[in-house]
């Protein structure tokens, strides 16, 4: 494929990665956050780690729009499809992402619930159009990238005056979940994060520009390099990670130039803005509440808002306590450091949200990399038999 | 039981549907089978008009294989194929998978009130050509009628008998560390041709589906070796795909399982389609492809079998057997690193960023 393939050379891979060997500091350990799911899933389904020496460390970060999605906003949609009897449409990610009473989305349609999956916001108005004698909501969900969308379809069902769709959105932002990162507790009991730099968010960069990043480089003092999705820019991007904390650098670098400018796209800025405003505060799972960290529906498109429509209040659920999410997503744990991974949690029954989606960190680690582990686990319990 | 023909008006083909009457175990039914199902289907046993084929004990020894197989493929017309030649395929291949010549099906069908004749005649002469083609006859059958709404068109379970001859063991537990993993062509060309038709994609390409009878390929296999015990293994990955497949042959046979991303074809229109829907063609499902796992000394001649047969052109060596006790499939990426091809997971539903 033109302009994929390139990207995933596995040659030229080597080569970064030789560089990175050479580069990196031997007598220090560099940690860097790669924020979005779509890095995550890329280095896993890579094998990038294994190109990288053992001191470069990759720390998997909560930008997994379907891992971050609280249960009672999982709630709302089901309730919405069981007892208002409405169609919901839904991205597919979101069909198995545990909810109360152990259900799922997916649960809810076996229990006669009309939902549908959907591959884009305008399929959902699509199927508001030929069901007018239904009410139809669309479960908009995801980070910077998916909220255009969204909002263009608030404003076409608007001028098309449609009396039956509406949207429960759930957008979220990601600079503000960075930055909650790194005001985390444990950032306050230690004094330190345990993280050295960030891997940029690709999609999300596109909207909203490599602008809004500046901030936190500069006031956190961590390097971020925004980087596109293919194996190949992670390491390009992590090579630059690794040249700036040597320099002792803080700065805002695009590795994703082919795609992302400083302003970003201001066209679906500015679409996001007539249509949506900052919510004051919005709980994700894994990290709680976060303050002015996602958007609703404006008042003037207030017959769209499912929330207002249905007259929805928000119930939060607490995450089952023995799940680690929240230090994972803060980069304190990885995967394996928690009691229920493999065993309780998996993916066929995912108890904690980074066990969700494909993008989610401990999915990840299940599928493409545990396998690093088992040595480890077999040597132990060969040392157990020895003694 | 027949009808006389010049008595009763003849089925309306081109225009009618599917009744409760012709569920109904009377003259319609009887109808529809006649005028419908045994001209498409011909053979002397389905002639003989009994509940069942009375065929003839197979000569030679060996062991019987039975397999069935239920088929909802949606839709029912897709490039490359249509649910009738899939009914076919799809048990032949089941039989032949345990090394077995098929050699008779039976085929049961559930109709949903109001499906169109003309679609089923369609769905129905696709069987009796894919069975002919294969030289497998639909030995009997039968038909059910369910109400509009209690059924998606039509449902096809097949069901068929082949004999394994002496010799041939070949079995998913059979696997040993050292084999050498064979795939008989490119992945994800079926599954990627149907969701081409889905009404919610519907995207535009040329990519037809794999669906093919793979016994007259397993028998050149066989037929290539000096031992037949040298092939151990022998699996059509069709749902979950690839890696389910290889993931259930590990875990039958307590090994792990070692590819090489680089030698497992895929053809750029598949590739580009996954690419776009979020897929990983690994696990897209595939209905004229073979995984032979064969002894590593007779693994050059296997395929060169393969690869002289029309439907083996494009097998490649794609990984090998390996002695692991936590039965894991991994693969060494194009890009070198090493990662897990893990069971799929769940249905495989498309990332959304």
């Amino acid at each position: 494929m033109k302009y994929i393939d390139e990207f995933r050379d596995g040659e030229l891979a080597r080569h970064i990665g030789e560089r990175i060997a050479a580069e990196a500091d031997p007598s220090r350990r560099y940690s860097f956050m790669e924020f979005c799911g779509g890095h995550t899933h890329a280095i896993s389904r890579y094998g990038v780690a294994e190109l990288l020496p053992p001191n470069v460390n990759m720390v998997h970060g909560p930008g997994c729009p379907v891992c971050v999605l609280p249960i009672g906003r999982i709630d709302q949609a089901i309730n919405l499809a069981l007892k208002e009897n409405v169609i919901l449409c839904t991205y597919g990610d979101t069909l198995r992402v545990p909810a109360s009473d152990s259900l799922s989305l997916l649960r809810a349609k076996a229990r006669g619930g009309d939902i549908r999956m959907v591959y884009s916001a305008a399929d959902a108005l699509t199927v508001a159009r030929q069901n007018p004698e239904r009410e139809v909501v669309f479960f908009a969900i995801g980070f910077e990238t998916t909220t255009p969308p969204t909002a263009l379809v608030i404003r076409d069902a608007k001028r098309a005056a449609l009396t039956n769709f509406s949207v429960l959105c759930c957008h979220v932002l990601t600079p503000p979940a960075i930055t909650h990162i790194l005001a985390s507790p444990e950032v306050r009991d230690l004094g330190t994060v345990p993280l050295d730099g960030f891997v940029g968010p690709a999609h999300v960069s596109i909207v909203i520009g490599s602008g809004p990043y500046e901030h936190f480089a500069e006031s956190y003092q961590k390097p971020v390099v925004i980087a596109g999705f293919e194996p190949l820019d992670v390491m390009q991007a992590i090579s630059l990670l690794v040249r700036q904390v040597n320099d002792g650098r803080a700065c805002v670098e695009n590795e994703f130039a082919r795609a992302v400018t400083r302003e970003g796209n201001l066209k679906a800025q500015a679409v996001v803005s007539e249509v949506l405003e900052l919510r004051e505060s919005f709980e994700w799972r894994g990290l709680g509440e976060v303050p002015e960290s996602a958007l609703r529906i404006r008042e003037a498109y207030a017959e769209f808002d499912a929330e207002r429509r249905f007259g929805l209040t928000y119930q939060p659920v607490p995450d089952n306590k023995a799940c680690e999410c929240g230090a994972i997503l803060r980069g304190v744990k990885k995967p394996a450091d928690c009691k229920i991974f493999g065993t309780v949690c998996t993916p066929e029954n995912p108890v904690g949200s980074c066990m969700v989606s494909s993008e989610g960190a401990c999915a990840a680690h299940y599928s493409y990399g545990r396998f690093r582990d088992m040595p480890v686990a077999a040597a132990e319990q060969a040392e157990e038999a020895v003694l | 039981m027949s009808v006389k023909a010049n008595y009763i008006r003849p089925l309306d083909i081109r225009h009618g549907r599917i009744d409760m009457n012709h569920g109904a175990g009377g003259k319609a039914a009887a109808q529809l089978i006649g005028e419908l199902f045994f001209p498409a289907l011909d053979n002397p046993w389905l002639a003989q008009g009994d509940d069942g084929a009375l065929l003839p004990l197979p000569e030679g020894g060996g062991r019987l294989v039975m397999a069935t197989d239920g088929h909802v493929v949606s839709p029912l017309f897709f490039p490359g194929g249509d649910l009738g030649c899939l009914a076919a395929h799809g048990t032949i291949n089941d039989v032949a998978m345990l090394g077995a010549q098929p050699l008779y099906l039976a085929a049961s069908f559930i109709l949903e009130e109001g499906f169109p004749l003309a679609d089923l005649k369609r769905l129905v002469d696709s069987l009796g050509a894919a069975a002919r083609e294969a030289g497998v006859p639909v030995v009997t059958g039968d038909t059910k009628v369910v109400e509009k709404g209690k059924g998606d068109g039509v449902f096809i379970s097949t069901t068929g008998v082949g004999v394994v001859p002496v010799g041939v063991h070949i079995a998913g537990c059979n696997a040993r560390a050292g084999d050498v993993v064979l795939l008989s062509g490119s992945i994800g060309d079926h599954g990627v041709a149907v969701l081409s038709q889905r009404e919610s994609l519907a995207f535009e390409t040329t990519i037809e589906s794999d669906t093919a009878a793979l016994h007259t390929l397993v028998a050149a296999l066989l037929a290539s070796v000096a031992d037949p015990a040298a092939v151990r293994v022998l699996r059509d990955p069709t749902r979950g795909g690839l890696a389910t497949t290889l993931n259930e042959i590990a875990q039958q046979s307590s090994v792990g399982i070692l590819l090489q991303e680089a030698a497992i074809p895929v053809r750029p229109e598949v590739d580009a389609a996954c690419e776009l829907l979020g897929l990983d063609p690994l696990y897209v499902a595939n209905e004229g492809k073979l995984i032979a796992i064969v002894a590593p000394e007779a693994a050059d001649a296997a395929l060169a079998a393969l690869r002289a047969h029309r439907l083996g052109q494009g097998a490649m060596r794609i990984g090998e057997v390996v002695a692991d006790p936590h039965r894991f499939v991994q693969m060494e990426t194009r890009f070198g690193g090493r990662r897990v091809v893990d069971w799929l997971n769940g249905e495989q539903l498309p990332r959304i960023c």
